[in-house]
């Protein structure tokens, strides 16, 4: 359909855009590409390498330490039956990319919303960018992924994490902001210096919101890494997708289970991070 | 300055404080300045704190009291930096705080200046003694010295053997305490209390203002204290200003405040003290202590003056009624004229109240004779004694004193003076018997 009356080429130039960023930065993206690329192999290997009982058992480990022998119980059994369905090591795969995106959104997202939190003008600027980010569709940034990184899966990373920067900024400026503020003012009047008072006062006590914050961004890498696999990204994500194209339902519903099986395990281990440490105020 | 030497003869100095919130707070100040008022400025922001100015005096519990945004909050915030001030200056000793900012700052708030807090704001994530000892911390003091320090702070205030709890384990008084322990650990001369007592419960908040006030008498601390509660005003402060619309409209003592006050809104203020109504004199009097018989002569008198260490006493007759009062001078006239009988120097026969006066119908008469006022029954016996001290202290609803207050039975000789541990009718200052009482 024509547009006779006025068109604005916003693709074109972003397309533009692009081809400048290519032509220019190509180094810069080649770094990118390279550092990416090490830390999935380095944590897959780590993953992939050890028969899979003995990743079992350290994930186990996990789970019964941060919250008890349920969970333990629990993500044992659901490893075993993604073993079972053969999708060990594509689901090892999927991990250490959730991982990789994971570290690297929360690294880049948790400073920015504590200089968010700190200054009213960061957080003006941050706000509407972070709004974007997460409300452009997500498939989007494939395309700039792909053109910039080439197929495999470093594109699918950096889309995931431009996808999930989003809430971990945002819960940490949340956390922070509504720290009491009665309780920074101690820190104030005692004379504690402003870094100080971020160290040992506000981070301390905006931990639940951060730490959900980091859940929050780990299940939304978790949905993109799927979207991932269409590009390359292999793993669950290159699973599922080649069984929507080869209409293959066996393999669809077992990698499928097993992404399932996997956001639980994430979901509940890192929620049960919030909760550690906390004394009941009155 | 004054070039006198020993101690500057204030702790703080406040000097034509202003402190405006909003868009235009110089505009406003401006418009203050020309005489406009807190109304007229209303669109350029919110004036919280205008043209305050006071000294307080090293040593003194001054206290600030006024209704809710009456602007207390703003104005002690300001006495640290933790609100700067659109105009005017605060003096902790020599510093002005409102010319230092950053580093130097924080210097004089960790010498100088230490907070407790309506909330307690304590840091829920650490041990009650990291908290009594964050100040120090913070001052960069070593772990051994803190923790040592902060024992023995959290000792003062009654928690011994607490430390290794979290403050939300704590019931608020206890959490208040630790804040108190907090401020009193970084050993500041001038100490900030924010409605401190306001979120306790009657009871605890009693028990906090003894012994806040106890501890005061033992440390020396100048304290600032908020309040909204005229009866907190009036136990703690040495010197009380009230505060209504930003503007400090009175300040002085208790006493004038009570008795004195500077205009309508005070005087509402202190009506406001329901309980001095509904409070008899029979309910505060204490057991009269120095009490000597009509028919005991000028000597006995004396002696019992003496022993009681006061210089008036109550006088009675046969059926314990009272009779009035004699003074140790007039006794003493009364022995070198060779003269014994104690009806010619009796004075005051008239002043007694009876028990069910009101204590708002005392305020008066207890200001104007500077001897506690007998109390009697209706048939006109002597049945206790209401000093001035234990007045005020009613006000606060706490006795005047830690022992339990005896009424004198019926029947019983209130002209006996074996009564040297029951509390002194003519002392001078019950409350320095609480020495012992952390
Ligand atoms: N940060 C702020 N920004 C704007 N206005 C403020 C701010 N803080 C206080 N105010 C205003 O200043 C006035 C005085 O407030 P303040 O908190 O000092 O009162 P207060 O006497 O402590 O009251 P309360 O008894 O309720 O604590 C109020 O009108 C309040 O709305
Ligand atoms: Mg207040």
């Amino acid at each position: 359909m024509a547009n006779d009356l006025f068109r604005i080429p916003v693709g074109k130039w972003a397309e533009s855009g692009l081809d400048w960023v290519i032509e220019n930065l190509g180094a810069f993206f080649d770094g990118v590409k390279a550092f990416f690329s090490q830390f999935y192999a380095g944590l897959d290997w780590v993953l992939t390498t050890p028969p899979f009982w003995a990743v079992i058992v350290v994930l186990a480990a996990l789970a019964f330490w941060l919250k008890g022998w349920k969970l333990a119980l629990g993500s044992t059994i659901g490893f075993l039956v993604i073993y079972g369905m053969n999708q060990w090591e594509n689901a090892m795969h999927t991990l250490a990319l959730v991982l990789v995106a994971s570290m690297v959104a929360v690294i880049i997202s948790v400073p920015l919303g504590i200089a968010a939190a700190k200054s009213s003008a960061v957080s003006r600027v941050v706000k509407p960018v972070m709004d974007f980010l997460q409300t452009m569709p997500a498939f989007v940034y494939l395309i700039p992924a792909l053109l910039l990184l080439g197929v495999g899966p470093v594109p699918g990373i950096v889309a995931t994490i431009i996808f999930a920067l989003a809430p971990g900024a945002r819960f940490t400026e949340l956390g922070i902001r509504s720290v009491d503020s009665e309780v920074v003012e101690a820190g104030q009047a005692f004379g504690a210096s402003p870094m100080r008072i971020l160290r040992q006062i506000q981070i301390p006590l905006a931990m639940p919101t951060i730490m959900a914050g980091i859940n929050q961004i780990i299940m939304l890498s978790l949905s993109m890494v799927v979207i991932a696999g269409m590009v390359g990204g292999g793993g669950l994500g290159g699973a599922v997708y080649a069984a929507l194209t080869g209409l293959n339902t066996p393999l669809g519903v077992e990698s499928g289970l097993s992404v399932v099986i996997l956001a639980i395990f994430l979901d509940r281990v890192t929620a049960s991070l919030s909760k550690v440490k906390q004394h009941s105020a009155a | 300055m004054n070039s006198t030497i020993g101690p500057p003869s204030s702790a703080l100095r406040v000097t034509n404080a202003f402190k405006i919130f909003g868009r235009k707070p110089q505009e406003a100040l401006k418009a203050l300045k020309d005489g406009k008022s807190r109304k007229d400025v209303a669109a350029l922001g919110t004036a919280a704190v205008i043209d305050a100015s006071f000294e307080v005096k090293p040593g003194e519990i001054f206290v600030v009291m006024g209704l809710s945004g009456s602007g207390k909050s703003t104005l002690i915030r300001m006495l640290n930096g933790l609100l700067p001030m659109t105009s005017g200056s605060v003096h902790v000793g020599d510093t002005d705080i409102s010319k230092i900012s950053g580093k130097r700052l924080r210097q004089v708030r960790q010498k100088s200046v230490s907070m407790v807090f309506q909330h307690f704001a304590l840091l829920p994530h650490r041990t009650v003694l990291e908290n009594a000892a964050y100040a120090l911390e913070i001052q960069g003091v070593d772990k051994k010295k803190r923790t040592a320090q902060a024992t023995k702070m959290l000792e003062t205030v009654g928690l011994t053997g607490w430390g290794d709890k979290y403050p939300g384990q704590l019931s608020g008084g206890m959490q208040q305490r630790v804040g108190l322990a907090r401020a009193l650990c970084s050993e500041t001369d001038i100490l900030l209390m924010d409605e401190a007592f306001s979120a306790l419960d009657p009871l605890i908040r009693r028990d906090m203002q003894e012994q806040l006030a106890s501890l005061q008498a033992d440390l020396g601390k100048t304290i600032i204290f908020i309040t909204h509660d005229l009866n907190e005003a009036m136990f703690l402060g040495d010197r009380i200003a009230v505060m209504r619309d930003g503007e400090i409209v009175q300040i002085g003592t208790p006493d004038e405040i009570l008795t004195n006050p500077a205009n309508e809104y005070v005087a509402s203020f202190v009506r406001d003290v329901d309980r001095t109504r509904v409070l008899t004199a029979g309910s505060v009097m204490e057991n009269p202590r120095a009490v000597v018989s009509i028919n005991g002569g000028a000597r006995a008198a004396l002696l019992t003056m003496r022993e009681q260490q006061t210089s008036g006493s109550f006088v009675i007759d046969r059926n314990r009624n009272f009779r009035g009062i004699v003074t140790d001078r007039e006794v003493m006239a009364l022995i070198d004229r060779g003269d014994s009988d104690l009806t010619e120097i009796l004075t005051r026969a008239d002043d007694a109240v009876s028990s069910e006066t009101a204590l708002n119908d005392l305020f008066g008469r207890s200001v104007e004779s500077n001897t506690p006022l007998p109390v009697v029954d209706e048939k006109g016996r002597l049945v206790g004694a209401v000093a001035r001290a234990t007045l005020l202290a009613a006000l606060g609803n706490v006795p005047s004193t830690t022992d339990a207050i005896q009424i004198v039975e019926p029947g019983q000789s209130a002209g006996n003076n074996d009564g040297s541990q029951q509390p002194a009718i003519f002392a001078p200052d019950p409350s320095g018997e609480k020495g012992g009482l952390l």
